[in-house]
């Protein structure tokens, strides 16, 4: 612990040397007007297109903190957009979303059991629900991309209003608020923490760590499933080969540019969220430059590297040492 | 009932349960379509699958050493890639390019082994970071997909190497049980091989035998890398194409094979034999599927990932009950 106040300063630092490239090179980046009474801008786009991963970074960041890894968020995306999409235009909006979250629900069990319980390797565990569960997904749409045409209310969530802000927005707000007070105001974080570090040892001081390894990884399907929503309900219709593709290794990846350490331990749900929020803007840039969208996965890359290089332990021990 | 329990105790217990379940899938299919107990059927399988199978002998020993490699896929797509514009754009020679996307492969696999070893990284996150670089480098080459006219390409795919009565494989397939072959030989047979087994059984131990660890894990990862582009070379003779988004999520098909097979995933355990084994069991069931006609494809992925977990969890419980008893 080098610098124990400034965990936050890198991804910060990294955020505005980014939004001053992107402010330099694409003209009118800054720029917010009022239309209609919504806020629009370049700014407001990243944060509403950023809002799933950023669900998805939250729940991610608990489950990494707990040494876990959950590499199935994007097939719970798909089921939980599917189930809503298949459900909304008879039973309504309250059913569908229910439903939705139901599914979500039954899909962080299956992971926690399968981790906890039986004790398998997260990655595994949760590669076996993500393997299967676009095919689940695509069962319940016959292989079909099904298009929600009513009601109307449904298109809401990822594409309406509030106060003038998109409301996919408000739900990252409520859903970071939440979370940041269970973890400060409970001991639920300090858990969390304790099992990454060294779960033998938490369990023998009495914490129970199978509950808490089970609750990770309901919180993070619970989050995919609220991204899933948001998808969506943004694009109208349900995807169950592509919606959500690729989530969980950008969830990943926001959680370890956040500061969060792979091996445990170490996680900052604030950290993530800016993590979220730097690869949004990195995707965002390139397109607005001009550049083939696909050169973003070699930039991603080249940043992984070199921020999971600067954080090895190669550097500590050589000073040390 | 005592030599039961012995041979459910056995440590190639999952293993043989894969073979057994081969076997089962093939009756299966043989009893209720016509036309599936043909041995064409069963050498069409291994020319499907030559690709899917040289990724599985390189993932085997990645697992065997306790680590993984997510980058292989789209290893394979950037060797399709490079190969294809070396040949089509380049024009070099066939066996030049051959050569180089292998050595190119090769290459990118170990120095993805010296950042896990030199910076003591996890496998998972440096290998993810291996495969979005190598998908991206792709499409920086070419957006498009490139069709590979060269003849030596054309004459390799289109080659039927005729067996008895009448059935034929390709020479992706042969080319791909030899890689099986030495690939067993490796594991079995050599010092490295030991090695790449002790690193997995624990890398402290490894090393205070003496072990060269560091030296073993850039080899392991250089050789999935060289399997990977490989791999590619075959799926450009399969394809005749070159592009970015060939062979999607093939790296988790090659795991889910690797495991059904009876490798430990925890590394240290396994065979290189249960790549053949786990990659038949995956494309008979996609040939049952085809062959039925009215189930669909995703029910591939779902009987896939209900393979993955049951295997996972045989593993897990005979694992369990040994440290009890």
């Amino acid at each position: 612990m080098k610098f124990p106040m400034n965990t936050l300063a890198r991804p910060l630092a990294a955020l505005a040397l980014l939004l001053a490239v992107a402010a330099i090179f694409v003209p009118g980046f800054l720029h917010l007007e009022i239309k209609d009474g919504h806020l629009y801008g370049s700014l407001v786009d990243i944060l509403h297109r950023a809002a799933p991963l950023m669900l998805a970074a939250l729940g991610m960041t608990l489950v990494i903190a707990t040494r876990g890894i959950d590499v199935s968020v994007g097939a719970v995306v798909a089921i939980a957009g599917t189930v809503a999409c298949v459900l909304v235009g008879s039973h309504g909006l309250a059913v569908a979303f229910a439903a939705a979250l139901g599914a979500a629900l039954l899909c962080g069990l299956w992971n926690g059991l399968l981790v906890s319980a039986l004790g398998l390797q997260p990655i595994i565990a949760t590669l076996i629900l993500m393997v299967a569960g676009r095919g689940l997904a695509q069962l319940l749409t016959d292989g079909q991309i099904l298009t929600v045409y009513e009601p109307a209310s449904f298109f809401w969530l990822g594409g309406g209003h509030l106060l003038g802000l998109p409301v996919s927005l408000f739900v990252v707000a409520a859903v970071a608020g939440l979370t940041a007070q269970l973890m400060k105001r409970t001991a639920l974080g300090l858990f969390i923490q304790t099992v990454g570090i060294n779960p033998v040892a938490a369990r023998l001081a009495g914490v129970r760590t199978a509950a808490i390894v089970f609750f990770v990884y309901v919180y993070c399907s619970l989050g995919a499933s609220l991204a899933g929503l948001i998808i969506a309900s943004n694009i109208k219709s349900a995807d169950a080969n592509n919606a959500g593709l690729l989530l969980e290794l950008d969830a990943i990846l926001a959680v370890t540019l956040g500061g969060g350490q792979l091996s445990g331990g170490k996680f900052s749900l604030a950290g993530s969220l800016i993590g979220a929020l730097i690869i949004q803007t990195l995707t965002s840039t390139i397109y607005a430059l001009g550049v083939p969208p696909q050169v973003t996965m070699v930039v991603k890359a080249v940043v992984v590297f070199a921020v999971c290089i600067s954080q090895s332990s190669f550097w500590s021990s050589r000073r040390t040492a | 009932m005592k030599t039961f329990r012995a041979a459910v105790a056995a440590p190639s217990f999952t293993a043989w349960v894969s073979v057994v379940l081969m076997v089962l899938l093939f009756i299966v299919g043989a009893s209720s379509y016509t036309g599936f107990g043909s041995t064409q059927v069963v050498l069409n399988l291994l020319i499907d699958n030559a690709f899917l199978l040289v990724i599985a002998v390189g993932m085997s020993f990645v697992i065997l050493s306790g680590g993984i490699d997510l980058s292989m896929g789209s290893v394979l797509a950037l060797t399709t890639m490079v190969a294809a514009w070396l040949l089509q754009v380049a024009h070099w020679p066939a066996g030049l390019v051959i050569v180089t996307v292998l050595l190119g492969g090769a290459a990118f696999g170990a120095l993805q082994g010296v950042v896990v070893h030199v910076f003591r990284l996890q496998p998972f996150i440096v290998t993810l970071a291996g495969m979005f670089l190598a998908r991206g480098l792709c499409f920086l080459i070419s957006e498009d997909s490139i069709t590979i006219d060269a003849p030596l390409f054309v004459t390799l795919s289109q080659t039927q190497i005729p067996l008895f009565g009448g059935a034929f494989v390709s020479p992706g397939a042969v080319i791909a049980l030899a890689v099986l072959g030495a690939g067993l030989w490796v594991a079995h047979c050599t010092a490295f091989g030991r090695t790449v087994y002790a690193l997995g059984g624990s890398e402290a131990s490894a090393l205070m035998m003496g072990l060269a660890v560091g030296r073993t894990k850039i080899a392991v990862y250089a050789l999935s890398g060289f399997c990977a582009s490989l791999a590619g070379v075959l799926f450009a003779f399969y394809m005749l194409s070159g592009y970015g988004q060939h062979a999607q999520g093939v790296e988790l098909d090659a795991i889910a094979a690797v495991v059904i097979g009876g490798t430990v995933l925890t590394g240290g355990y396994g065979y290189v034999a249960g790549a053949l084994s786990g990659v038949l069991v995956l494309g008979l069931i996609q040939t049952l599927i085809a062959f039925d006609g009215t189930l669909s494809s995703w029910w591939t992925k779902i009987v896939i990932g209900a393979l993955l977990f049951v295997f996972c969890a045989v593993q897990r419980l005979l694992s369990l009950k040994k440290v009890s008893a």
